[in-house]
């Protein structure tokens, strides 16, 4: 098996914490933690259901583009994943702008449903590949959706962990903050330190316990079944990662 | 009645300036050639809905300066990235951005399914999105206690417009999965599809596709316009065309180059057909 690629090791990380779960939607452009889902899928035998945005084949939804989100309202859906140009240590996550969003000195997409599902899913998982400074910083610049919420607001769902290209924090709702799980194999905690601008908490123990790398027989479900899946929907994904069709 | 067009141009002379012009995302089928039509009839002032985002249609509007204002949960070309023309448009205060996220969306035009003048939604709270939001409103459940939850007024788009694989000579048009084209309609004022085939017998008589069929009661019109929804794709008949949406991302860079593409795919290649 050839070397193992950092969005393999972010596939593994996320799709471990898909274990068990019935059913996780995939929004858009998330070819990561998509991956990871029918992963997820193929080693449960197709217990878990997937619901893949943009998909054509195999479509979970039949009542046009809002049923996802009355389906994740009525508690339906267990796993989402989002992402952000900007995450906080409170895990609010940016998704529109840096800067004044009246005159951005960059502006991106924007919030597509995060500022609703992050609310009504139960289990988020953030992700982001690029782990700097600029990207995990103190405070967001604009909230697309927030980490926590006043108690009085309705909210079953929010973050549960962020998967980086260089680690896996676990988010403690109760405190508000991320905790480092893990550390991806090559990284160090120091370096996590520097790249990280958020203060984060560290787990009990010694030493921060090394991410599982994929094993052989997920790396050859991963180049396998779910690359051909996954290029349905993200096909310049699936060919920088696993070349032509 | 619904009137059937010659041609995508008819079908932008009925958008008149100023409307708000509801569209659908890019994996439900979109009317390109009707977007096309209306750079190249010049409209101007138009309020883009995205249904609940759009990429290269609104791309295409902003950049020919065919836009006061947008409304959508984002802008993207997908895998080709950011939409340089919207993103320089909300840099340089060109057009007025109202964000908001896929589920009000879809919630206001539902309320104006059912001709109510708002509807709440949860989620929302404590985003800055309903912070900038004027016209939302943070109330609380009147059935509860101490829960609080947003009101958003219904929306009502002037026109809906989208394309599809089939519609017959009544004004029926076959959606098949995409709903959301089903609702926009409903809560449209006008809405107007360019379809791959107008066929001949009448999709509401067979149960196999009434079920996905927008009664011509909502349709204003229709035209048949082959391949309309390229370089997007409609699910089942043909594939968006990767290289050219990566085309137009790489020239669409620069006003310049977005110049350029408009002048080569849109003016100069309806006067060559």
């Amino acid at each position: 098996m050839s070397g193992i690629r950092t969005e393999e090791v972010m596939i593994a990380s996320i799709a471990r914490m898909l274990d068990g779960l019935s059913h996780i939607a995939v929004g858009a452009a998330s070819p990561i933690p998509g991956s990871a889902a029918l992963l997820a899928c193929q080693l449960s035998g197709g217990a878990t259901r997937v619901s893949l945005l943009g998909r054509t084949s195999n479509p979970t939804f039949t009542d046009g583009a809002r049923e996802l989100f009355d389906c994740a309202a009525q508690g339906r859906i267990d796993a989402f994943f989002l992402s952000g140009v900007q995450i906080d240590g409170q895990a609010n996550i940016n998704l529109v702008s840096i800067g004044d969003p009246n005159k951005p000195k960059a502006r991106f997409p924007g919030s597509f449903g995060s500022a609703y599902l992050y609310f009504v899913i139960p289990r988020v998982i953030l992700f982001r590949q690029d782990h700097s400074p600029r990207a995990l910083v103190p405070k967001v610049d604009f909230i697309s959706a927030p980490g926590v919420s006043e108690p009085n607001v309705y909210r079953p769902g929010g973050p549960y962990a962020l998967v980086t290209g260089r680690c896996v924090f676990d988010f403690d709702r109760e405190a508000g903050r991320f905790v480092l799980r893990s550390l991806h194999p090559g990284h160090t905690l120091e370096e996590i330190k520097r790249e990280t601008g958020f203060e984060f908490g560290l787990p009990d123990g010694d030493a921060v316990p090394e991410t599982e790398p994929p094993s052989s027989e997920w790396l050859e479900l991963i180049r396998g079944p779910v690359g051909d899946e996954i290029r349905e929907v993200y096909p310049e994904f699936a060919t920088r990662m696993f070349g032509k069709d | 009645m619904t009137n059937l067009l010659a041609s995508a141009e008819e079908i932008a002379a009925r958008i008149p300036d100023g409307a708000l012009l509801a569209l659908p995302p890019e994996y439900a089928p979109c009317s390109m050639e009707t977007i096309r039509a209306l750079v190249r009839r010049g409209a101007k002032d138009l309020r883009l809905l995205g249904v609940p985002q759009f990429g290269i249609q609104a791309e295409l509007l902003i950049g020919s300066g065919c836009v006061a204002e947008v409304e959508t949960a984002a802008v993207t070309l997908g895998e080709q990235g950011l939409a340089p023309r919207f993103t320089e448009a909300v840099k340089q205060q060109k057009i007025r951005m109202r964000d908001t996220t896929c589920p009000a969306i879809h919630a206001a035009l539902q309320a104006s399914e059912k001709g109510v003048p708002f509807i709440p939604l949860r989620g929302l709270i404590g985003t800055d999105i309903a912070a900038r939001r004027d016209d939302w409103h943070l109330g609380e459940n009147p059935f509860g206690e101490n829960d609080p939850i947003v009101y958003l007024p219904a929306i009502k788009p002037d026109v809906s417009l989208f394309h599809a694989a089939k519609a017959d000579r009544n004004g029926n048009v076959w959606i098949g999965l995409r709903r959301e084209l089903m609702v926009m309609a409903h809560a449209s004022s006008a809405a107007f599809a360019t379809v791959e085939e107008i066929v001949e017998y009448d999709l509401l008589d067979d149960p196999q596709t009434a079920a996905g069929t927008i009664p011509g009661l909502y349709v204003s019109g229709i035209a048949q316009a082959e391949r309309g929804a390229w370089p997007l794709g409609v699910p089942h008949l043909y594939e968006r065309d990767h290289d050219h949406m990566a085309l137009y991302a790489e020239m669409a860079q620069t006003q310049d180059g977005f110049d350029a593409y408009v002048d080569k795919w849109v003016t100069r290649k309806a006067a060559a057909e």
